[in-house]
């Protein structure tokens, strides 16, 4: 078989373009097959980016520890004795455990604060922070700027806000105006605005809903609410490659030892972490993608089965056809050569229709939504889109295969044999 | 031109049936024969192993010098591309193919460009009176026309025979005189014919005419005056 012969084009196009319906009905299994697949790939990529979207800037080798009451009496002392984490934690966790990458302490003072501006006031939490915890909860500053350790060395009465505090208490303010520079009140203390927080309601916040939290320095928050060396909640990451859940136990058994807890207290020290979260994520997506990639090929499939099945439908038809050619001196390969081939263009052109469709809907899906999300992605990757070609061709082939055999077969006195 | 010697054919469906018990034939180049039998005689039978596109158990044939024997298909193929010409009672012409694509097809097989094939074919449909039907489709021609179109195609390789099956088996009697003619002028050129009929009338335009019986040959009849046969005068009997 001459590939690159035109005449071969031509004949290819000659009864493909003669026996249109039925050239249509099959192109319309593949068609739809890739349409579905590419779609689905797409869909699935786009609603990941989406679901990402609302954890990104939240490190996800994170952990978090926090002091509860002990639940067992210990060298003298009583159950239900309270404690607390202090500073010197900080620096004895970072000796002890090098596999942590950041750790800083945190400060909390959660719901029942009242911050207040022009007669209005709205419930807020409070924490204080370190510069360095924007390692691990991004505030995605959206006026301003986030706090640094000069405002806490120097014990600023700074804040950054969410973004409900600025609704609410600078109502007049324009939607895009920034509050920077005003001053609200927390607990009859003034507080000059420095940054806002763009953090939306989803997604994962420490200490209560972000857009209603009031961010002060670590060493303002420490003075004004009289925390001396007191630490409410150890934020660490752990390094490349660690899992933060064996390092917590080890912190765990650290914490306990310095503080005069029973090794066996399960109740004092309160673990949290990320990885949990993070990891049902990840499955989540991979459970969407093996049933997209399920669906998609199973479709694919099905359409490469009814190409096959219609064309060797079709080589019954052209029973009488095939006769009349082989008799006037097409060999068998001949008749193999154009029945692959028409199953080959066929497969190939539906699919690129239905590649091309399915790329087009996805391109408009991702301009309507990136409108307000503009890191939301539904396109495939060109890579992927070559690859289902060359599946299609494949494909094609197969698909080809058992008529062009069944068409070999046929013999030039079928040709006669009319009727 | 065509040598057969003590050919034997047996189809086996189920139970075995000796078609051809034994033919023995010989025609020179430039004969007009018609092979003539009842249905069931073999004729038809006769014919597809004459034009290669059915296997003889036994016996030998030998077409223009060459032997025709266990041909794998591809030779088959080309043999039949190159030396035989076939005229079909169904006319069998592509239905998704112009009167000019049909004629050129068996260039396609041989490779011939397409810009010559179809130049070629179109004097071909003009020799045979149908430029003007060139680029009509089968469905648009009238049944001699379509013959004319397949004759054109058996001539286009300027094949060694045309061997015709039945031709005028699907044509009024006016229509299977023309194609009858068109054989004849044919055959005053010089070119082999092989007629398969059971109509006298279109078999005693032949020189020759050969007639089957239960597989055999029966008698060799001569008819070198085909204008002087009561059943060649003007028209063919239906």
């Amino acid at each position: 078989m001459k590939l690159f012969d035109i005449d071969q084009w031509e004949e290819i196009y000659d009864s493909l373009n003669k026996n249109r319906t039925r050239t249509f009905l099959t192109a319309f299994g593949i068609f739809w097959g890739i349409f579905m697949l590419i779609l689905l790939m797409g869909g699935g990529k786009g609603l990941q980016s989406m679901l990402g979207n609302n954890l990104a800037g939240f490190a996800s080798n994170s952990g978090f520890l926090i002091s509860e009451r002990t639940s067992k009496p210990y060298r003298g002392f009583r159950r239900d004795r309270e404690w607390h984490m202090n500073l010197q934690d900080v620096t004895r966790l970072k000796n002890a455990i090098p596999e942590l990458d950041i750790v800083t302490p945190m400060l909390e003072n959660w719901g029942n604060n009242t911050a207040s501006a022009d007669n209005r006031s709205l419930s807020v939490s409070l924490t204080g922070e370190k510069s360095e915890m924007s390692l691990i909860d991004n505030p995605k500053i959206i006026h301003g700027r986030p706090l640094n350790d000069v405002d806490d060395l120097q014990r600023r009465k700074v804040c950054v806000v969410g973004t409900r505090v600025v609704e609410e208490l600078f109502p007049r303010l324009a939607k895009d105006e920034s509050p920077c520079g005003r001053f609200i009140q927390v607990d009859g203390v003034f507080y000059r605005i420095v940054g806002v927080s763009g953090k939306g309601p989803q997604g994962i916040s420490i200490g209560g809903n972000a857009q209603t939290t009031v961010h002060l320095p670590y060493g303002t928050m420490q003075q004004m609410y009289n925390k001396g060396e007191n630490v409410d909640i150890m934020c660490m990451t752990a390094k490349e490659g660690f899992k933060m859940s064996d390092i917590q136990k080890r912190a765990e058994v650290l914490l306990k030892r310095e503080h005069m807890i029973h090794p066996d207290d399960t109740q004092a020290v309160l673990k949290l972490n990320t990885e949990a979260i993070f990891g049902m994520v990840d499955s989540l997506f991979h459970g969407v993608s093996i049933l997209v990639w399920m669906i998609g090929l199973g479709t694919l499939l099905a359409g490469a089965i009814g190409v096959s099945n219609i064309m060797i439908v079709a080589v019954k038809e052209r029973t009488t056809e095939i006769g009349i050619r082989r008799a006037i001196g097409a060999t068998p390969r001949d008749i193999l050569g154009m029945i692959m081939s028409e199953s080959i263009v066929l497969t190939l052109l539906a699919g690129m229709s239905g590649i091309t469709l399915a790329v087009l809907i996805l391109q408009a899906m991702e301009m309507w939504l990136q409108a307000d999300n503009p890191s939301v992605t539904f396109q495939i990757s060109f890579y992927l889109a070559v690859g289902s070609a060359s599946l299609l061709a494949l494909l094609g082939v197969i698909a080809g295969l058992a008529p062009a055999i069944r068409a070999m077969q046929i013999k030039p006195v079928d040709a006669m044999r009319e009727e | 031109m065509i040598h057969l010697k003590n050919i034997h054919k047996t189809y086996d469906n189920g139970s075995p049936l000796h078609v051809l018990k034994g033919i023995d034939l010989d025609i020179q180049k430039g004969e007009f024969v018609a092979i003539m039998g009842a249905s069931g005689s073999g004729k038809s039978t006769l014919l597809n192993i004459l034009g290669i596109l059915d296997n003889y158990d036994e016996g030998e044939y030998r077409l223009a010098g060459t032997l025709i024997r266990n041909l794998s298909e591809t030779r088959a193929a080309d043999y039949r591309n190159r030396m035989i010409g076939f005229i079909f009672q169904s006319f069998n012409l592509i239905p998704f193919k112009n009167a000019v694509e049909n004629v050129a097809l068996p260039l396609f097989y041989q490779g011939v460009g397409r810009r010559k094939r179809n130049a070629l074919a179109l004097e071909y449909l003009d020799r045979l009176g149908l430029k003007d039907w060139a680029h009509h489709y089968p469905n648009e021609l009238s049944g001699g026309q379509k013959q004319r179109v397949a004759i054109a195609r058996a001539l286009i390789t300027q094949p060694q025979i045309i061997l015709a099956d039945e031709p005028t088996g699907a044509l009024d009697s006016h229509t299977s005189l023309e194609v009858m003619e068109i054989l004849k002028d044919l055959h005053r050129q010089g070119m082999t014919i092989v007629v398969v009929t059971h109509e006298s009338g279109v078999a005693y335009q032949a020189e020759k005419i050969v007639h089957i019986k239960d597989g055999l040959i029966e008698c060799i009849e001569e008819n070198l005056h085909p204008e002087e046969n009561p059943f060649g005068v003007n028209t063919i009997m239906k």
